[in-house]
C-alpha cells in the first residue's frame, strides 16, 4: 500500500492549493455550459416574497419568480397569462370572484400543490398581522370556498386591480403545510416554491444558486443551474461580464453598455421598462401657482437630457403613464417651449432678474445620471426665472419625507409599475390620501376617488386618461422619462427583455 | 497585579461598550430615514402605518425602546432584522467569520510585506535600492484601499483574468462547512483545493486592505530600525562579526518592535472598518457588506448589532495589543 512521506503529503497539499488558486478562469469567450451566471445588481435580503421591504422591491422580483409562482403570470410584454390560476374572473355583479387552480403541480419538496394553498396564501396576505405591504388589496376578498379546482370568495370591497396584483408585488403562492411546519425563520433558511428553480444554496450578499425543477409545470428550464451573484457595485458588474466570470449582467452605465455590446463574445439589448423618472411637486409649498408649475414643465428639454446625458437610452414622457401602460394617452403632450415657460413665469411675477427661489431634492447615483439630470434641469429653469437649490438625499430619507408630506417643493424620484395599471402609477402618486403622494388637492382627489371602485373597465380606463390629461394641464407633476434597462450577455445566449425589468433566468436560453 | 490590571481593563471595556450602545441607539433614532416609511404600502391608512410601527416596537418612547433592547442584548437576544427577517445574532455569527478571516489575513500580509520592506530598506540604506523602495512605499501609502481594489479588479479581473472578482468561493461548487470560517476549516480538514479557491477569492481584497497598512508599518519600522542601527549594542555586534542581516533582523528588530506592534494593532481596527468598502466592491459576504445594506434599508436592529460587534472587536483587539506589548516589554507588565 502506498504511504506518502511527509514531504510527499506536503507537496500534494501545496499542489492542490495552487490548483485551487489558479484554477481555469475563462474570458468573455469562455463557453457556457449548463450553468447560467448572472451578475445581479441587488442583494436578496429575504426569501419570503410576501412580507417586509424586500417584497415590494421591484428589482428582486426576478429572483422570486424563479423560485415561486404567482397566482397570475405575466409575459415579458406585461400581458397577463395563466399562472397557478388557469382562469379567473368576477361574477356579473362583481360581488364574488372565482379562480380555477392549476392541477398537477408539486412543491419543491414533492408535496402536492392544492387549492388550499391558494386560499391560505390569500388569507395570509390579507391578514394585517402578517405584514404584507399590499394587504389593503388582498383583504378586499374573503369567505373562501373550495369546490374541486375552483376557489370562490366574496368581494368585501370591489378593487378592479385585484387580479392584476396577483401578477405583481407579493402576488405569490406560498406552501401552507410546509410554512406551518417550519415557521417563518425555517422558511427563510430553506424556502420552497413551485417555480422553475429550486433553491440549492444561498449566501447573503454573495450568491444564490438555483437548480432546475425537473417537474416544473411550465417545462424544464434551459439551464440546469442558475447562479445569481450579488454584485451591487456597477464597476464590478462590468468587470464580471468583461472577464467572463458572469454570463449576463444588467443595470450598468450606458457608456459601458455601448462599449461592451460591440466587444467580441458579447451582445446587448436595451429596452424601455415600466419604470419612470419624475419630479414630485409638493402641494403645500411654493409651487401652488399653476403658471409656475407649467413653466417648470415647459422649460425642460427632455429630449436633450435623454440624448446628452443618457446617450439616447430613455423615452421622454409627459404623463405618469408609459406607452405600455393601460391608460397611456399619446395625445397628452407638454412640449418643450422655453418662451412659453418664460411668459408663464412673468405672469406669475417672476423673471431671471427676479427669480422664484426654491429647492429640489434628488438622489445621487440611485438611478442613471439622476443628479446630473437635475443639474441640467436646474440650469434650464434658471433661464426662465426659477432658481432651484439642489439638495441630495438618500432613498430612505425620500420615503420618510414623502410619507410625512415633508418633501421639498420639488423632488426627483422614480416610479415602477410592472402591471401597467393606472392605479399603481397615477393613482398612488397623485391621490391625496395615499401616503406616497406629494400632491394633495381636492380637485384631483375628486377625479380619482370614483375610479378606485369603478366596475366598468372601459369607463375606468377612460377616467384615468382624463385624470392624466387634467394633471398635465394643471402641471401637478412633472414626468420626465421612461427608463431603459441595459443588459449585456455572452453572445451565445438569447435574451428576451422583460418590460417589467425583471431579468428572469427563464427568459434566457442558448442562441441557435 | 496582572490579574487586577486585566480585570480593570475588562471593566472599562464593558463601560465603553455600554457607551457605544447608548450612542448608536440614540443616533439611529434621530438620524434621517424611517424604516417604516420604506415599507408602507401605497394604500396604507394612518392606522395601518401606526400598526406597522407598533409591530417593530417603534411606537414606544425612546427610553422604553432602549430598555427593551438592552435587556434583550444581556440575554443574548439582539432582535430580529427588519429587512432579513432573521435573528440578528445569528446573522452576525454567520458573517463575522468572513470579515475576520479577511482582516486577519490582510493584517498578516501587511506585517510580512511592511516588515520585509522595512528590513530590506534598512539593509539597502544610502543606496539606490532604498530610494526605489521608499518610492513604492510612498505609492502604497498614497493610494487608498478602495482605489487599490478597483485597480486590482481592472488588472487581475479584466485585463489578465487570473483571479475571481467576487464572492468568497466558487458559487457553482457545493461544499459543506461546519463553521463559517471557511478558510480555516478547509485547511484543517486538508481540503486544499477548496482552500486554494477561497484564497484566490481573497487575494485581491486582502491586497487592497494590506498595502496601505504595509506602507505605514514599513515607514514606522524602518525609521525605528535606522535609529537602532547606530546604537552601541549594534555596533558591538557588528564588531563581533555578525552579518548585516542578523544585525537588522536579529538584534535591532526585537528592540524596536514594540511601538510598531502597538501601531499595527491600532491600524488593525481601522482595517476592520475598511473591510466595509472592500467587501462591497468584491461582493464579499462579511459584516461590512451586510452593514451597508442595513444602513440603506434603515434596519435598526441590525445596525445596532453590527455597531456593537465592531465596538467589541475594537476593544478586544486593543486589549490584545496591550497584552502583547507588555509581553514584549517586561517593564510594562505591572502598569
Amino acid at each position: 500500500m502506498f504511504m506518502p512521506t511527509r514531504r510527499q503529503s506536503l507537496a500534494l497539499g501545496a499542489g492542490s492549493l495552487i490548483a485551487g488558486l489558479i484554477g481555469p478562469r475563462g474570458g468573455a469567450n469562455a463557453a457556457i455550459g449548463d450553468t447560467l451566471t448572472i451578475a445581479y445588481n441587488v442583494n436578496l435580503p429575504a426569501f419570503d416574497p410576501t412580507v417586509g421591504p424586500s417584497a415590494v422591491n421591484p428589482t428582486i422580483q426576478a429572483i422570486y419568480r424563479s423560485v415561486f409562482d404567482q397566482y397570475v403570470g405575466q409575459k415579458p410584454n406585461l400581458a397577463f397569462e395563466p399562472g397557478l390560476l388557469t382562469a379567473w374572473g368576477w361574477s356579473d355583479d362583481k360581488s364574488k370572484v372565482w379562480m380555477d387552480v392549476r392541477e398537477g403541480v408539486t412543491w419543491h419538496d414533492g408535496s402536492p400543490f392544492t387549492p388550499d394553498d391558494i386560499v391560505w396564501s390569500l388569507q395570509r396576505a390579507g391578514d394585517p398581522k402578517t405584514g404584507n405591504p399590499i394587504q389593503f388589496t388582498w383583504s378586499t376578498i374573503g369567505n373562501f370556498k373550495v369546490d374541486g379546482k375552483r376557489v370562490t370568495a366574496d368581494v368585501k370591497s370591489f378593487d378592479p386591480t385585484l387580479f392584476e396584483w396577483m401578477a405583481f408585488l407579493t402576488g405569490y403562492v406560498m406552501p401552507k403545510a410546509y410554512y406551518e411546519k417550519v415557521g417563518a425563520e425555517g422558511f427563510e433558511k430553506k424556502p420552497i416554491g413551485t417555480g422553475p428553480y429550486v433553491v440549492d444554496e444561498y449566501q447573503g450578499n454573495a450568491f444564490l444558486r438555483l437548480k432546475a425543477n425537473p417537474k416544473y409545470w411550465g417545462g424544464k428550464p434551459a439551464f440546469n443551474t442558475v447562479v445569481f451573484k450579488f454584485v451591487t457595485d456597477a464597476t464590478s458588474r462590468v468587470a464580471e461580464i468583461e472577464s467572463g466570470s458572469s454570463d449576463l449582467t444588467l443595470e450598468i452605465p450606458y457608456e459601458e453598455y455601448d462599449r461592451l455590446r460591440v466587444k467580441k463574445g458579447l451582445a446587448g439589448v436595451a429596452t424601455p421598462i415600466s419604470d419612470i423618472g419624475m419630479i414630485f411637486i409638493n402641494s403645500d409649498a411654493k409651487m401652488l401657482d399653476k403658471n409656475v408649475r407649467l413653466a417648470a414643465h415647459h422649460a425642460i428639454d427632455k429630449q436633450a437630457i435623454v440624448k446628452q446625458l443618457l446617450r439616447g437610452y430613455g423615452v421622454p414622457i409627459d404623463t405618469l403613464e408609459a406607452p405600455e401602460y393601460a391608460a397611456f394617452d399619446p395625445s397628452i403632450k407638454v412640449g418643450h417651449d422655453p418662451e412659453k415657460a418664460a411668459k408663464l413665469m412673468q405672469a406669475a411675477g417672476y423673471s431671471p432678474q427676479k427669480p422664484l427661489k426654491t429647492t429640489i431634492q434628488t438622489t445621487r447615483g440611485f438611478k442613471p445620471k439622476d443628479y446630473e439630470m437635475i443639474q441640467a434641469i436646474v440650469g434650464m429653469w434658471r433661464k426662465i426665472g426659477l432658481e432651484a437649490e439642489i439638495e441630495v438625499y438618500e432613498i430612505a430619507k425620500h420615503f420618510e419625507l414623502r410619507t410625512t408630506h415633508k418633501l421639498a417643493p420639488l423632488a426627483f424620484y422614480n416610479w415602477g409599475n410592472a402591471i401597467g395599471d393606472p392605479t399603481t402609477s397615477t393613482g398612488f402618486a397623485m391621490f391625496g390620501p395615499s401616503p406616497h403622494s406629494s400632491w394633495k388637492t381636492a380637485d384631483v382627489d375628486a377625479l380619482i376617488g370614483p375610479l378606485w371602485a369603478e366596475k366598468d373597465e372601459a369607463k375606468r380606463i377612460a377616467g384615468w386618461k382624463a385624470v392624466s390629461k387634467y394633471i398635465a394641464e394643471e402641471g401637478d407633476v412633472i414626468p420626465l422619462l421612461q427608463y431603459v434597462q441595459p443588459i449585456v450577455y455572452k453572445s451565445e445566449l438569447k435574451v428576451v427583455p422583460n418590460v417589467s425589468g425583471a431579468m428572469q433566468p427563464t427568459l434566457v436560453s442558448k442562441a441557435g | 497585579m496582572i490579574a487586577t490590571g486585566l480585570l480593570r481593563r475588562l471593566g472599562m471595556a464593558a463601560a465603553t461598550l455600554f457607551g457605544v450602545a447608548v450612542v448608536v441607539f440614540v443616533l439611529l433614532r434621530v438620524a434621517p430615514g424611517d424604516p417604516i416609511a420604506m415599507m408602507i404600502s401605497p394604500g396604507a391608512s394612518p392606522q395601518d402605518i401606526a400598526e406597522l410601527r407598533a409591530r417593530y416596537g417603534l411606537d414606544l418612547p425612546l427610553f422604553s425602546q432602549f430598555g427593551i433592547w438592552l435587556a434583550g442584548i444581556l440575554r443574548g437576544d439582539f432582535g430580529t432584522s427588519i429587512s432579513l427577517h432573521r435573528d440578528v445574532l445569528g446573522l452576525l455569527a454567520e458573517r463575522l467569520p468572513a470579515t475576520l478571516e479577511l482582516a486577519i489575513a490582510a493584517c498578516l500580509v501587511a506585517v510580512a510585506v511592511g516588515g520585509g520592506a522595512a528590513i530590506a530598506g534598512t539593509l539597502m540604506r544610502r543606496r539606490l535600492g532604498e530610494a526605489a523602495l521608499d518610492g513604492a512605499i510612498g505609492l502604497m501609502l498614497a493610494v487608498p484601499d478602495f482605489i487599490w481594489a478597483l485597480a486590482f479588479v481592472l488588472i487581475f479581473g479584466v485585463l489578465w483574468p487570473v483571479l475571481p472578482l467576487s464572492g468568497r468561493m466558487d458559487p457553482s461548487v457545493s461544499v459543506p462547512f461546519v463553521t463559517h470560517f471557511y478558510l480555516l476549516e478547509s485547511l484543517i480538514t486538508f481540503r486544499f483545493a477548496i482552500a486554494g479557491d477561497i484564497i484566490a477569492h481573497m487575494v485581491m481584497p486582502i491586497m487592497a486592505l494590506a498595502l496601505p497598512l504595509a506602507a505605514i508599518i514599513s515607514r514606522i519600522l524602518k525609521s525605528a530600525l535606522s535609529e537602532a542601527m547606530v546604537q552601541d549594542y549594534v555596533l558591538i555586534a557588528r564588531v563581533k562579526g555578525l552579518s548585516e542581516i542578523w544585525l537588522v533582523a536579529g538584534e535591532a528588530l526585537r528592540n524596536v518592535i514594540g511601538p510598531t506592534l502597538a501601531l499595527t494593532g491600532v491600524q488593525f481596527t481601522f482595517l476592520i472598518g475598511g473591510t466595509v468598502i472592500i467587501e462591497r466592491i468584491f461582493a464579499y459576504p462579511g459584516i461590512g457588506n451586510m452593514g451597508i445594506e442595513a444602513v440603506i434599508n434603515r434596519d435598526l436592529p441590525l445596525i445596532q448589532g453590527l455597531v456593537l460587534v465592531f465596538g467589541a472587536l475594537f476593544i478586544l483587539v486593543n486589549l490584545a495589543i496591550d497584552l502583547a506589548v507588555a509581553a514584549f516589554n517586561p517593564r510594562l507588565r505591572h502598569g
